[in-house]
């Protein structure tokens, strides 16, 4: 029953969550954040992402809860749209159009009725108005909403330039030097405006503003880490400020504690800092969040607060300034150099992340898994540094060993090392075995293992190619000293040249007998036993670009792309070019379980995906425009079960899937499956009671009665479908009973082991024993037919699994009876 | 969140010393603790039984230190002169020590006064201790004697006058209860049986002996003497093993570890030698700060040695936060450029300076580090950059510190008499790596020459017997 589903291009991952500030629900339970054409809904307790509400066509550039509704959500977009959903059930309840790109949201609580929007100004570039938007109350999902009242001229584009002060009395807006402060009762306008100054660290442009919630004052950041507090600014003369400095870099964003005790700054640094009482002297410090702090925001009980960084990255902080949780999905890197690299071991999609490290990242649970520390350096988070960073990273077949390559550079020499990093299953994870400093005198622009399955570790060959016109062989090598720490290390064993030509791409073929590497225009063979050179490819004009191999039935074939516009294959058994075609490709990627190659190209500012085999030149599949940015790396990620695809176009994607990352680091995927097929929410239950605050009291009632209604609900389930594993009530007491108050494993464990058998096992046992003492109790049998009958349906309802020690408990007599009316004829019943 | 990285040290793999699993327990053992003494301590010894307490023999004084603690326990102190050699009994109750005046005394691990005094020596006695059956004690005096005593009557059993000098080591085999020996001046060692009249078994070690130690088998011994540490057989009739010279000055003290299969030797070289007593290589080595005198090695993993006025204590330690690695988390970068230039880290362990100049220069603020120094520190710079920036380890580094140095201190040349002498130094280490470079360059190019010539003469020679098939393929071989 598969329909013919046409190809979508899918977002999964890695959209960026700063489109604007992240909002608390009322309970401080949920986290909603926009992200990307989405507005995500995150738990705070589980860090889970419980919802994703689509329907904008564009960037969500705010979201505001609603004030007169706090399970109502505002969200405005680039298209031009607010919305208002239910974001505990995740509906739109209404969309208003406005008509012009939305780039910033307030909701106030004194305005009835209607929300603050920034909108460019029509016809002129580059400046914006702050409107209020009447929001209609009209029936209907879809409605209009043309009236605009314009209440700033000329502010900023950016969410964090403008904040509404105490109740919304006034509003105020800070562009470049200048701030202005709106009072919407006296209908007043002042502007301030500090000088220009400009230092090393950069001019004292305001950044971000944030006003107090009870006094008449307002926090603004500037861009030489200065932040300032406003007083006495209803009098256009007699303003007051005073400073507080920090930061050495961007003040990037502000935050009033919910009392306006506190302020909360952060910024490039990745330090947040907390400022007790508006004073320079008292100050707290939370350093080393990662990366720079995009924005802050506090939740209405004051409890938490969230910062959401430049990388995606979102952190929750408690009140007392203690990292609390962090929310990572694909963390955003400023420059994705290792490509995209699946993990044979997990699955999952390797990549930069954090500076140093390498992400591992989730597919299917949109969560990074782990984070590997790979240059195990202090980053210092300050513009202009040059620290060191990963480029390279590669797999052995079966995950086992992990080479990766960092390099710091410098103007003269760069710093380079090569590490192969040992997978300790003991441990999980994965620890430097050999560090190798210079591995070669320049660059290096490619990596691979030798990929063989079957053979053994000391069949494993690392091939490494650089700018210095070398390609080298690294092998491990034995230690013969039993008192030696490490059984094995790796070495180099081949230095590899060409006519003095810098090597650009290696690549083994399937059965790692033939070795590929590109020397500029000439692609050269070179058998991996003996290292000789084989044969040479050229096909100029154009550097090589990529070279891989075909797999499979295609495994004599060579596929090369080049610089100016070629993609060509060359026959190994005849050396010759089998064929060639015009295409700029940017990438060129093997699906390791099949024949099928991926080239994307980079066509009149659009990507397109070609699939082919390499024994026809003809491709498979073409999809134009498959997105507007460029897509510089691409992966095919093996499923863990073929799909099932109806449509012969798209069998390539049967044995696995293909992910590409855009430029803006968005990562995406082709899917035949429908929207609403892919996300399966993962908890549609969102169970009310939930949203109940915790107290001491509630837990111990709550305990009470959750024990109560979950036994009712168990009796309940039995009645309904009576043998289910997945349902069975010792699995769900297990699971849903709190862990502090369950009683030890080694008294679950027979009750939870009994419940998964009893289906099959406890019929089979009583069959066993019913033909044993069946002539015993046959005499006794006729006399009490009647009365059992109505036991029997008792009987059968009481959960017998239920509890283990249910059943433990019944006396023999019981269990007598019990097998008694099992082994009766009921058939007469059905004669009625 | 994460957590402050320390600084990384580039581990260079040193030639020649290869990493084995004794380099890395021994080098477990830190010294955290110094507790000072009045005067020389002259013995260690530690208490075979839990809680493995060990007795300091110092000056008048006999202290008893716990495990934990760096005050002592217990103190006898019922010496008129110096007291000596303080055992324990393998029982761990009771505690003899000699003294000057020439008497030994027997205490009591939990009393206070002397349970036995025994009188008989004329001298001082630097030497005593128990026979394995706890009831004797033998003893060596300055007067050349040695002597047995009886512990329940306090008398002497035998005394034995063979040695011709003082008598300043001895031992008590742990197999037989009658056998015990006597190391003297007179550079022999003695073993003597109680049931004999005279010594059974003279060895001739060549030095005076300054210690001696029996195998827990009692087969060998061992006996070390000026720069020597000798082992004997002694069932062969005391016939030369091996002979160790290790140190370069005398070797003071022996010890063996609880399973005998290493042997500790401290020498007033400051040294510590650790050898396999399979092989009778050393595995490891320690240095200290002043001379070793004696040491002893606890049946756990605690570990003393003494120096002349003070002793410490080397134990397993956990690793903290270097003072550097605390001034760089608080960006403190002139501080902690001043911390690694501090003579110890300098001196001994340039790679770390070099590594903390490294990562001031990563995070952009050497040059303010390096920056605003009085004479005194720049000379200290220069003179640590012109004698490593020949090391090719650390030249990439040390030469953008120069670099960095002469650009900030380039207005002040010509003031100071001492920074131009270091910077002419600089630039005479400069010029003679850059002419030691050149010179190995031509080298190179002379074997390059040479080698060249050598395979095309080859290569003609085989092509004028082609009729050869092997040496053909040979040929190919090489060409290839």
């Amino acid at each position: 029953m598969v329909a013919p589903a046409t190809l979508r291009v899918v977002r999964c991952g890695g959209s960026s969550l700063h489109g604007a500030r992240a909002v608390f629900s009322a309970d401080s339970k949920y986290l909603l954040c926009a992200s990307g054409d989405f507005v995500k809904m995150y738990s705070v307790a589980t860090e889970e992402t419980l919802r994703l509400m689509g329907g904008h066509a564009d960037l969500v550039t705010g979201i505001q809860l609603n004030p007169r509704n706090h399970m109502q959500l505002y969200s405005s977009s680039l298209d031009g749209s607010i919305k208002l959903w239910d974001f505990m059930d995740g509906i739109p309840i209404k969309t208003f159009t406005v008509g012009s790109k939305l780039l910033a949201l307030y909701a106030l609580a004194s305005s009835e009725d209607s929300v603050f929007v920034v909108i460019p100004k029509s016809g002129e570039r580059d400046t914006f108005q702050l409107v209020s938007v009447k929001l209609t109350k009209a029936a209907g999902q879809d409605l209009e909403a043309r009236e605009l009242s314009v209440v700033l001229d000329g502010v900023d584009a950016s969410p964090k330039h403008i904040a509404f002060g105490r109740e919304g009395e006034y509003v105020a807006s800070v562009k470049e030097v200048n701030l202005q402060v709106y009072f919407f009762k006296q209908k007043q306008l002042n502007r301030f405006s500090v000088s220009t100054t400009k230092t090393k660290s950069g001019n004292n442009h305001f950044t971000c503003i944030a006003c107090h919630p009870t006094e008449d004052c307002i926090a603004t950041g500037h861009a030489d880490g200065k932040i300032r507090l406003w007083r006495n600014f209803c009098h256009k003369k007699e303003y007051t400020f005073s400073t507080l400095h920090w930061h050495h870099d961007t003040v990037m964003d502000l935050a009033f504690s919910m009392e306006g005790t506190r302020l909360l700054s952060g910024g490039v640094e990745s330090v947040l800092v907390l400022w007790h009482n508006e004073s320079d002297r008292q100050k707290d410090f939370l350093p080393r969040l990662g990366s720079a702090i995009e924005y802050i925001s506090m939740s209405s009980d004051g409890a938490l607060c969230c910062t959401l960084h430049t990388d995606n990255r979102i952190t929750i902080i408690n009140s007392n300034l203690r990292f609390c949780k962090s929310i990572q999905g694909l963390i955003k890197s400023t420059d994705v150099k290792t490509g995209l690299v699946v993990d044979p071991r997990t699955k999952a999609l390797v990549l930069n992340g954090e500076p140093g490290h390498l992400q591992f990242y989730c597919l299917q649970s949109d969560q990074q898994l782990f984070s590997l520390d790979i240059v195990q350096r202090q980053y210092i988070h300050q513009a202009g540094l040059n620290q060191a960073d990963l480029v390279k990273v590669a797999f052995s077949a079966q995950g086992k060993w992990l080479a990766t390559v960092e390099e710091r550079e410098e103007v003269s020499d760069p710093e380079l090392q090569l590490k192969l990093w040992f997978y300790d299953e003991e441990t999980q994870s994965f620890k430097l075995n050999t560090r190798i400093n210079m591995p070669h005198e320049d660059h290096i622009t490619d990596m691979c293992f030798r990929d063989m399955d079957e053979l053994e570790d000391d069949s494993l060959i690392l091939v490494t190619s650089g700018r210095d016109c070398v390609f080298k062989v690294w092998v491990m090598v034995e230690d013969t000293d039993p008192e030696a720490q490490q059984r094995v290390s790796w070495s180099c064993d081949f230095v590899g040249s060409y006519h003095n030509y810098q090597a650009t791409n290696c690549c083994f073929s399937e059965d790692g007998s033939l070795l590929a590497v590109s020397f500029e225009e000439t692609v050269t063979v070179w058998d991996s036993v003996t290292w000789d050179l084989k044969c040479t490819f050229c096909h100029p004009p154009g550097k090589i670009r990529n070279i891989c191999f075909g797999r499979l039935t295609c495994s004599k074939y060579l596929i090369g792309a080049t610089d100016y516009g070629f993609l060509c294959c060359w026959n190994l058994l005849s050396c010759a070019l089998e064929w060639s075609a015009h295409l700029n490709v940017l990438v060129l990627q093997p699906d390791p379980l099949s024949e099928h190659i991926a080239a994307i190209s980079w066509l009149s500012k659009e990507s397109s995906l070609f699939v082919f085999k390499p024994n026809e030149p003809r491709p498979i599949y073409i999809q134009r425009n498959l997105c507007k940015e460029k897509i510089q790396l691409a992966a095919f990620v093996p499923r863990d079960e073929p799909e099932v695809i109806g449509s012969e176009k798209y069998l390539w994607l049967r044995r696995s899937q293909l992910f590409f990352l855009t430029d803006t680091q968005e990562l995406m995927t082709l899917s035949t499956k429908s929207l609403e097929e892919r996300l399966t929410p993962s908890s549609k239950q969102l169970a009310v009671e939930e949203s109940l605050p915790v107290t001491p009291f509630s837990l111990l009632l709550g305990k009470h009665r959750r024990q109560q209604s979950q036994e009712g609900t168990d009796l309940r389930k039995l009645v309904v479908h009576n043998k289910h594993e997945q349902d069975s009530p010792a699995v769900k007491e297990l699971l849903h009973t709190p862990a502090h108050v369950l009683p030890s494993a080694s008294f679950l464990c027979p009750i939870f082991i009994n419940s998964l058998l009893i289906s099959k096992e406890n019929k089979s046992a009583e069959e066993v024993a019913d033909e044993v003492e069946m002539e015993s109790e046959k005499t006794d049998d006729d006399s009490d037919e009647e009365r059992d009958v109505t036991e029997m349906e008792q009987e059968d309802t009481s959960p017998v699994e239920l509890l283990g020690e249910m059943t433990c408990k019944l006396s023999k007599a019981q269990e007598k009876e019990l097998r008694k009316i099992r082994k009766m004829d009921y058939s007469w019943i059905s004669a009625f | 969140m994460a957590t402050y990285k320390p600084v990384v040290v580039q581990a260079f793999p040193k030639l020649g010393e290869r990493i084995t699993q004794d380099t890395v327990y021994w080098r477990g053992y830190k010294t955290p603790v110094q507790i000072k003494e009045f005067g020389a301590v002259n013995k260690i010894d530690f208490s075979p039984v839990p809680p493995y307490n060990y007795a300091v023999t110092a000056s008048s004084r006999i202290h008893i230190y716990g495990r934990y603690s760096q005050e002592p326990i217990k103190t006898f102190s019922r010496f008129k002169d110096a007291a000596y050699c303080a055992t324990y009994r393998d029982d761990g109750n009771l505690l003899v020590a000699g003294s000057e005046e020439g008497s030994i005394r027997l205490f009591d691990v939990s009393g206070k006064a002397p349970l036995r005094q025994f009188n008989g020596h004329t001298k001082a006695v630097h030497v005593v201790g128990f026979l394995s059956d706890k009831y004797r004690i033998f003893s060596g005096g300055d007067d050349y004697s040695s002597s047995l005593w009886d512990i329940p009557s306090a008398t002497e059993i035998v005394s034995y006058s063979e040695h011709t000098d003082y008598v300043r080591c001895g031992c008590a085999s742990k197999v037989n209860a009658d056998v015990f020996v006597t190391g003297s001046y007179d550079h022999t060692v003695k073993l003597f049986d109680a049931r004999t009249k005279s010594s059974v078994l003279t060895i001739e070690h060549g030095q005076p002996v300054e210690s001696v130690l029996l195998f827990p088998s009692g087969g060998l011994l061992v006996s070390a003497g000026g720069r020597y540490v000798k082992v004997w057989d002694v069932l062969k009739g005391g016939q030369l093993l091996v002979s160790l010279k290790n140190h370069h000055k005398t070797v003071t003290c022996l010890c063996l570890n609880s399973s005998g299969q290493r042997l500790l030797s401290g020498s007033l070289d400051r040294h510590v030698k650790i050898y396999s007593t399979t092989s009778y290589k050393v595995v490891h080595s320690f240095n200290y700060a002043t001379s070793i005198l004696s040491l002893a090695l606890s049946v756990s993993t605690l570990e003393i040695f003494l120096g002349k006025e003070d002793f410490c204590v080397s134990k397993p330690v956990k690793r903290v936060l270097r003072k550097y690695d605390k001034l760089l988390k608080s960006f403190q970068s002139s501080k902690a450029l001043d911390a690694v230039l501090e003579p110890p880290i300098r001196l001994y362990t340039p790679e770390v300076t070099v590594a903390v100049m490294q990562e001031l220069h990563r995070r952009g603020t050497l040059r303010s580090a390096l920056a605003g120094r009085d004479e005194k520190q720049i000379n200290l710079l220069l003179t640590f950059v012109a004698r490593r920036v020949i090391e090719p380890r650390f030249t990439p580094v040390l030469v953008t510190v120069a670099d960095m140095i002469t650009d900030i201190y380039q207005p002040v040349v010509g003031q100071s008499a001492i920074v131009d002498r270091q910077f002419l130094r600089l630039q005479e280490a400069i010029g003679k790596e850059i002419d030691y470079q050149e010179e190995l360059l031509e080298v190179l190019g002379m074997m390059d020459t040479l080698f060249a010539t050598f395979t095309k003469k080859r290569a003609t020679y085989l092509e004028e017997n082609k009729s050869n098939g092997l040496t053909e393929t040979i040929e190919m071989n090489i060409n290839n």
